[in-house]
This record gives C-alpha cells, structure tokens and sequence, in this order.
C-alpha cells in the first residue's frame, strides 16, 4: 500500500511542478500578483511531496519490503539498519529520487530566503526551477520508478547491497555531491530569470553569489568524500584516477569556479555580464552532463550505474531541451553593448578574468579529455583511452599556471593596480615562498621539476594570502581588531585560497613522493616502506554482522619503536558471493601508512600491498577549508541586511563606473 | 556580428550533443582486435583430442574459418555452444575451437554433453595463443580468411542475430576475396 | 558450478567498479626498477574490467599482461617496446597515454590552443578599455596627471 502512495506523491509533486513552471512566471510577464503569490506555496508543496515519497522510499528498505523491485535488488534483510538507510540511494532510482528531492529542496530555499527580492524576479526563478523540476519528474516517473513492484513473486530476500557501498562514505558522499550538482541550478534559475526580464545587472550578480558559493562549497565536499572513499574502500590507495565519473564531477567544479570569480566581477564592477551568465548556464548544463554520462552508458566508468539505452535518451532529451533552450535565450538576450567601465591591464577585473580562461581552459580540457574517446569511435577512428599520464602532463601545467596567478592577484586592486608597486610587493612573499619550497623539496628527498613547481605554487597560493591578511589586518588598534574588522567574505575567500594551497601540496608531495610496494609475506616477516618498517605478525578470523573475514595483524615500527598495529581484511559477503579488501590505514596529518592484504600465494606467504602516503589528508583537509571558506563566505553580512537598497546604489555605481562602487576587498 | 558570436556556446552545444546520441546504446567495451589484416600468429599446440599431435597456424589456412575460443569455465559459452553445433552441422561452416586456459577433462566433460561442432581444437591451457591474440574474455570468435588473415573478432556469444548480421556478410567477403 | 559463480563474482566486480588487490609478488633487483614496473603497470588499461589499469584489476587477462610486462622487462626492453608489444595484441585502447598523431593533435595541443586564445581576448579587453579611457577623457593632460596619481594613491592605503 505505502509504496503505491509514494507514486501518488511523485504524481502530485509533478503536478504542482507543472503549475510552478507556469502560474508565477504568467503572473510576472503579465504584471499580476496574485498569480506570482502561487509561487512559494507551490514551491513547498513540491517539496512536501517528494520528501513524502523520499521517506515512503525509506520506510521500505527500513521493513524490509522486497515486493518493491528496487529495494528487492540494493538491500538485504541481514543488511544492518544504517546500511539499508543509505542504500536508498545505492542504486540508480534511488539516487535520482535524492536527486529530485535535493532540488525541490534548494527550490524551496530560493523561495524561503528570497523575501526581500523583487517580486517578479523571485517568480521567474522559482518557475525556472519548477522547469527543471517537471524534467525529472517526468525522467523518475517514465524510466526509472522506485516504486515499482515484483507482484506477484515477492523474492524471500534482497541481493544485498553491494558491498563496496556498505561504508560510511558512501552514506555521505552522494548527498554532498547531489547537493553541489543541483545547487548550481539556482545560479542557473537567476541567470535564466534575468535573461528573460532583461535585468542582467550587478543586483542579478549579487543574488547569485551566494547560491553558487554554497553549491560550490557542497561540491567540494562531495568531491573530496568521493576521494576519501576510493582512497580507503578500493584497495589501491589512489586517491583521484581521472575516471569519466569523476571527470563528470570536477567538470561543474571547475566551471563553478570560474563563476564565483566572474560573479564577484560582476558584483563589484558590473562588468563582463554575458561572460558571467553564459557561466551560470554552462555549470548546470556541466552538472546535467555529468547526470547524463553516469547513467546513460556512453562511456566506460568505475560507478555508473547499469546502463539502458531509454534512459540514456530521456536524459539526452532533458538535457537537449534545458542547454539548447537556455542559450538559445541567450544568444538572443545577452546584453552586447560594452559597460562604461574601465580597467587597467594590471587591475582585479582583468586578473580575474585570466583566471577565468585558465579555469575554462581547464574545465574545457577534462570535458575533451573525457568525451574525444567517444567522438573519435563516432567517425570510427579506433578506440582510444585518455587517463592519468594525459591529464597529469596537461592539466598540472594549467593548475601550476592558476596558482601563480592567484598569489598575484590577491594583491591587485579592482580598476587599476600599478606596475611597479604589484612587483615590490610581490617581491618577499617570492623569496619566502622559494625559500619554503626548496626546504620541502629537501625534506621529502630529491629534486623533481614537476614536484619542484607544484610545491613551490601551492606554498606561493598560501604566502600571498597571508601576506595580504596581514597587510589588511594592519590597525591602529592592534593586530586582533584589525583581524577582526576583516568582512566574512574576505575570511571566505582567504580560508578559500588557503584550501587550494593545501590540495596543492598534497597533491604534488602524495604523487612525487609516496612509495608503493607489493611484497610477499610470511607471518613474522617484516618490510619497509620509506623509514617505516611493517612487521606481519598474525592471520586471524572474525564474523561480522553479513560477512566474515580473515584478518592480518600489522606493527608499525618507526626507528625500531612500535608505533601502532593495523588490521587489515579480506571480508566475504555470502549473499552477494563477493570478496572485498578492507585495507587498514595509519593516518596522520603528515603520512599515511596503508597496508592491504592480497591473495595468499602458498600455504602461508601472502601478498601484501604497503604503502607510505606523505600529505595525502591534506588534500581533503584543503578540500574542506575551502569549502568553510564558502559557508564564510556567504554568511556575510552584506547578503542579509537590507538588500534592495544596497544592492540598487552598487548597481548604479557599477553602471556610471563610479569611484565609490565598492571596496577593494574580495 | 556580437550577437552571431553569442551563438556560438549553443552551436558547440549541439555539437555534442549529436556525438553523444550516437553514444547511446553503443557497447564502450566492445574493442575491436589489433590483429585484423595480420595473418594467425604462429603458435604450436597440442590438438585437445590427441596429446601427441601438434597444431600450428596452419591449420588455419585453405579454407575460411571461424577460430572460436571458449572454455568450460565460461558461461556464455554454454550458451552459444547450440548455435555453434547449428552453424557447423546446417551451414557447413569450418569452425577451429581454441580450447583456452581450461583443462582436458572439464573441455572433453562440456562437448560430451553439448557435441562437438570443432573440426579441429588447439588446447591452449596457458593461454598463450590467446595472449597472442588478444584474447581478453572468452566467447570470442575470428573470422579468418583463407589466407590466414585475421579478417575480424567478435566479442560475446555468437547467435542468430550475429551471425547474420555480422558474422556471415564478414565470411562471404573473406570467401569472395580469396 | 563453481566456475559459473567464480564468473559471475567477476562480471560483477567489472560492472560496478571495483577492488584492487595484489595477487602476484615479483623480485626486482633494484627499487628503482621496482618502480618502473609500477608505473608501467598504472599506464596499461585493462581490457576486461576496463575502469580499471592492470595494476588494479582483478581480471585473469591483467595478470597475463602484468606477466608480460614483467617478462619484458627482464628481457631488457625499454617503456615504448613493452607498450607496444600489447598495444600490437590487445590495441590502442589498453594504453591510458593516447599517443600523438593526427587524430590525437588536437587533444594534446588544445590547453595551449585555449590559453593563447583566451589570453589574447583579455589582452583585446584589456587594450580596448585602456583606449576608451584616453578618448572620453575630458580632463587636460595636467589634470588627468594629477587624478591618476591620486587614485593610485588611494589604491594603495586601501
């Protein structure tokens, strides 16, 4: 009975998407409000019921309800209560059913936290948002119910989820993830709504800088726990293997990127306006493509899900529709007359526009790197693969390059900056920064130009920002107030810029320095790795709740001191009939040791895989500053307090290029 | 002329979006063979129905051929098995089995209960022909021409649909060249 | 029975992504050599399970070509000879590195092709904004002087 409510509720929700998309943007091309006021009550109505078939959903893995094809095929009786919660989204119905519930969740955000916006522009938004809500309705309901039943064979048991997805990370890593792709749609609702209204101006620029810098921030979450979790749960210690999945989710980070900079231009300066709206378009189309290629099938993946040619062309239907109909609007409605503004060659407006075509060049790069496969099978050219020696020879040139942009940016000044000053300026944190990196360099052992470069960009990234934060926070009245006086934003984009360092050097130092070893052991022999030695002392077995597992007892020893034990596994899951290796890891903010448990080669020699990962963490730590700059970032003052009036003087000054348009900071 | 340019994002856009509608439904991982228009490369094995005899490539020559390589191990190829023994007996066609990485008892087990429809099978318990072929998952099946040209592979189980829309338009070209 | 389940276990850690694990140990005499066979291993792509390099995968196939590359080696032939001697078995699809030829020239040169292009429209707004300032400027070259000189001023106590 439940199961069958839970499709009513996605009917209904359908419903009042349809009459979102519609009834408020009627109301604002007609100038009548009463039909605009429909806009908020519709919005949380759709998200009412999509919730409600979300925990109907829920509420059949929780009771184990295997006459629901879905919960039959990702869940298992013996499958413990947490595991059988986030199974809800292990496979593709479910994940989509997050999907949907996700956007009809930052739809009734915009509806919620938008008060204080113009009315009309508020029912635009919210009634493209209901567009792209009545498309997935229309993909879940078509192709992919959740809901659907075996009747009358109702199987005994479930086939279990798949064990890889039995694991904290794959509890949090999707919603982070789903809530970055999806988020970007509100960036790309403004856009839409200010295309059609015409009102593309510094106020649009505002209202969106706060949408991205949250989805952006949720993204990067997602991306680093998606990392973290192929780093622990696959067996391999790798941390990024440019797969076309995760190719999908670097491509809107990217883009992302380059829109929080370009809308920070258009705030401050009112400047580059069809720059920055063709942005907000291409991120979200970047998120619908990702969508697309993990679940169509087109491409070769670690995770996509099992492909079907019909909801491969549903969803190349859905996304035809959005980017075709999107810049179609914007082909023909972008502004093309120039901004009375003007710029020095040296100003923030044009450093900040070269980060824009680095991080476009990049975002451009991963999409080709990913898609020329399919392009070249297409004129049947032969079947190529792009991996990781492609994109690290192409892509780290392109990140070494942004970063020292970034450190000298930070120092530049919005309309002109001079010359010479720039050049002195930049002079100390220059010698400090090669300085640091030499030392680093000879610290992790061995000259390596790449090594040299990524070392030295991230410790430059990380110098500049401080140096600036010092320079601002200089104050009469001591160093702590001047700190203090700092706006959120500034801490945002400092926190920011800090994270990047940090991914940087933990990128660079993991790759360069980080040893691998496959060696075979015998219980009480010993190996090293780097200057650690590992000692295999016992093999055991365990149960646990639906597998059972043999088990290897590791020390750690470290100048002949013991320093901790590891346990890794090698686990059985009866139900599925499959075997995973559970590696065990020593972390530390400065190295991880990994040791993982392979095939038993003679009666009591095993393989075993050891490694020594130096900074490894500190790409996901970086990950996570970055994304606390974000949450700072938007939880600035100037977001909340008086909006309007704010927002039409800034957008007044931007227009007449006035001195006073804004301060020099972020 | 600004305007026109502004178009362009959408021209890119549609681009793409026909390359990836012809994605659709198309298998990725099917892989073509790096051996078409190389001859079989030469090898010599022991024939799986007699230890004592030794095959090499030239069983492969004289005549267009199916080489199938399959196992006992492998499921799909309990399933093709049928149409194999169909093609051979009805259609006349030469098929060379390339037993691979299997054992002599479990290949004789699997033909004692499906039939043999192999006019000669080279036992490659190693799998070192099949290495040399690029082989990388059994069923799969050559197509090679008198000559003993590799003139295609095809990955999967072999049934009606692939015979007759692959595998014989490819044979009566090998057959009309040679 | 067995074998059928032993491939099923297969196709399924194929189909959805899966584990790596280390199922062969080879000697090496030097760490450096040790290291060659890593990274050449990280640059082969697996045929069967083909998310995955031959370093990672579990597929009967990877092994073979591990033994293969490690077989190369001892033989004394360099990087481009052990690819190339699968790249001739098993295609071009088992190599990550895509090699340069005309098919392929775009992919390589496009981050160069995209980073000229971009910086030379920056340059053209950047040029084009500095000579709007010269043409509207209303202001006698003393005055203008004396403005610049203020502002930058300003600019930088801010």
């Amino acid at each position: 009975m439940y199961p069958e409510l839970g499709q009513v509720s996605l009917i209904l929700a359908l419903l009042l998407a349809l009459l979102l998309s519609v009834v408020p943007l009627a109301g604002a091309l007609t100038g009548r409000d009463s039909l605009q006021a429909f806009a908020r009550p519709l919005a949380s109505g759709m998200f009412v019921f999509t919730g409600l078939a979300f925990a109907i959903l829920t509420h059949a893995f929780m009771v184990d309800d295997f006459s629901v094809a879905y919960v039959a095929n990702n869940s298992n009786s013996m499958l413990p209560w947490f595991y059988k919660f986030s199974a809800v989204w292990g496979g593709h119905e479910g994940s989509l059913l997050l999907w949907i519930l996700m956007l009809t969740g930052w739809t009734l955000a915009v509806a919620v936290f938008s008060r204080k916006l113009p009315s009309t522009m508020v029912s635009q938004v919210l009634s493209v948002m209901g567009m792209v809500c009545v498309g997935f309705f229309l993909f879940i309901m078509l192709t992919s119910n959740p809901f659907d039943r075996l009747l009358p064979n109702i199987p005994a048991d479930g086939q279990d989820l798949n064990p890889l997805l039995q694991d904290f990370g794959l509890i949090v890593h999707p919603p982070m993830l789903y809530m970055g792709y999806v988020g970007f749609s509100v960036a790309f609702a403004f856009a839409l709504a200010a295309l059609i209204n015409g009102r593309l101006d510094a106020a649009w620029a505002r209202w969106s800088r706060p949408w991205t810098t949250v989805a952006w921030s949720f993204l990067t979450i997602g991306i680093a726990l998606g990392s973290w979790w192929a780093y622990y749960e696959l067996g391999w210690g790798g941390w990024w293997f440019w797969d076309p999945v995760e190719n999908a989710s670097l491509l809107p980070w990217l883009s992302g990127t380059a829109l929080m900079h370009s809308l920070a231009v258009t705030e401050k300066r009112g400047v580059f306006k069809s720059w920055t709206v063709l942005l907000a378009i291409v991120t979200f189309a970047l998120s619908l493509l990702g969508t697309f290629l993990v679940r169509s099938g087109v491409l070769t993946s670690v995770h996509a899900f099992a492909s079907d040619p019909e909801r491969g062309t549903f969803l190349l239907m859905l996304l035809g529709i959005t980017v075709i109909g999107s810049l179609a609007l914007y082909a023909f409605r972008a502004p093309v007359v120039h901004v009375r503004s003007r710029y020095g060659s040296l100003s923030r407006e044009i450093f900040l526009l070269l980060n824009n075509v680095l991080l476009v060049t990049a975002t451009l790069l991963v999409a080709i790197g990913t898609l020329y496969p399919l392009v070249l099978d297409y004129l049947d050219m032969g079947k190529l693969s792009i991996g990781e020696p492609f994109f690290n020879t192409t892509f780290s040139p392109l990140a070494v390059a942004t970063g020292l942009l970034l450190g000298a940016g930070v120092f530049s000044r919005w309309k002109k900056t001079d010359g010479g000053w720039l050049g002195r300026k930049l002079l100390w944190p220059l010698a400090v920064s090669l300085t640091a990196s030499v030392a680093v360099i000879l610290i992790y052992g061995g000259f390596k130009p790449w090594a040299f470069a990524g070392v030295f960009t991230a410790v430059w990234v990380a110098v500049a920002t401080l140096w600036d934060l010092w320079d601002k926070s200089a104050s009469r009245q001591g160093r702590l107030h001047g700190l203090k006086r700092q706006s959120r934003s500034y801490w945002g984009m400092v926190l920011g810029h800090l994270g990047v360092a940090m991914v940087m050097a933990g990128a660079t130092v993991v790759s360069n320095y980080g040893i691998e070893r496959d060696v075979r052991m015998v219980p009480g022999d010993s190996a090293m790795v780097g200057d650690y030695e590992i000692v295999f002392t016992d093999i055991g077995n365990r149960r646990g709740a639906n597998f059972t597992a043999q088990y290897g007892s590791f020390d750690v020893l470290l100048d002949g001191k013991k320093i901790t034990e590891l346990h890794p596994e090698k686990r059985n899951y009866p139900v599925g009939m499959s075997v995973m290796t559970e590696a065990d890891i020593d972390g530390g903010l400065f190295r991880d040791i990994f040791v993982a448990i392979g095939e038993r080669i003679s009666d009591d020699a095993w393989a075993i895989r050891l490694q020594y990962k130096p900074l490894i963490r500190w790409l996901w730590l970086g990950a996570l500053v970055m994304a606390i700059g974000g949450f700072l970032a938007i939880a600035d003052k100037r977001y909340r307090i008086r909006e309007k009036n704010q927002v039409k003087v800034a957008d007044r000054a931007a227009k007449t290029g006035s001195a006073q348009a804004a301060g020099a900071t972020s | 002329m600004k305007r026109l340019l502004l178009f362009l994002p959408l021209v890119i856009a549609v681009g793409v979006g026909i390359f990836l509608a012809a994605g659709i439904g198309k298998d990725p991982t099917k892989l073509e063979s790096a051996r078409i228009g190389k001859p079989v490369p030469a090898f010599s094995l022991e024939n799986l129905n007699d230890p004592t005899q030794l095959l090499d490539e030239s069983v492969l020559k004289g005549e267009v051929a199916l080489l199938n390589v399959w196992a006992e191990w492998c499921p799909s190829c309990w399933d093709e098995h049928e149409y194999l023994m169909w093609l051979s007996k009805e259609k006349g066609v030469r098929i060379v089995g390339l037993n691979y990485k299997d054992q002599r008892e479990t290949a004789f087990s699997f033909l004692g209960r499906l039939g043999n429809p192999y006019d000669e099978i080279i036992f490659d318990p190693k799998g070192s022909l099949g290495f040399d072929l690029g082989v990388y998952g059994a069923p799969e099946t050559f197509v090679i021409d008198a000559n003993g040209i590799v003139q295609y592979r095809h990955v999967g189980v072999v049934n009606k649909q692939v015979w007759e829309e692959v595998l014989q338009p490819v044979i009566q070209k090998a057959k009309g060249n040679s | 029975m067995r074998n059928i389940h032993g491939a099923l276990v297969l196709l399924i850690l194929c189909a959805f992504g899966a584990q790596a694990e280390v199922s062969e140990v080879y000697d090496f005499d030097t760490r450096a050599e040790e290291q060659r066979y890593q990274n050449l291993i990280a640059e082969l792509r697996c045929p069967k399970c083909q998310n995955q390099n031959i370093a990672d995968s579990n597929a009967p196939i990877s092994k073979d070509m591990r033994d293969q590359v490690y077989r190369l080696m001892k033989n004394g032939a360099t990087n481009d000879e052990i690819v190339g001697d699968l790249v001739g078995r098993f295609g071009e699809f088992v190599q990550y590195k895509p090699p340069v030829d005309k098919r392929t020239i775009l992919l390589w040169a496009f981050p160069a092709i995209a980073v000229v292009v971009g910086v030379a429209i920056v340059a053209g707004v950047a040029i084009r904004s500095r000579k709007r300032e010269k043409e509207e400027s209303a202001l006698s070259p003393e005055e203008l002087a004396r403005v610049k000189k203020m502002l930058a001023d300003k600019d930088q106590q801010a």
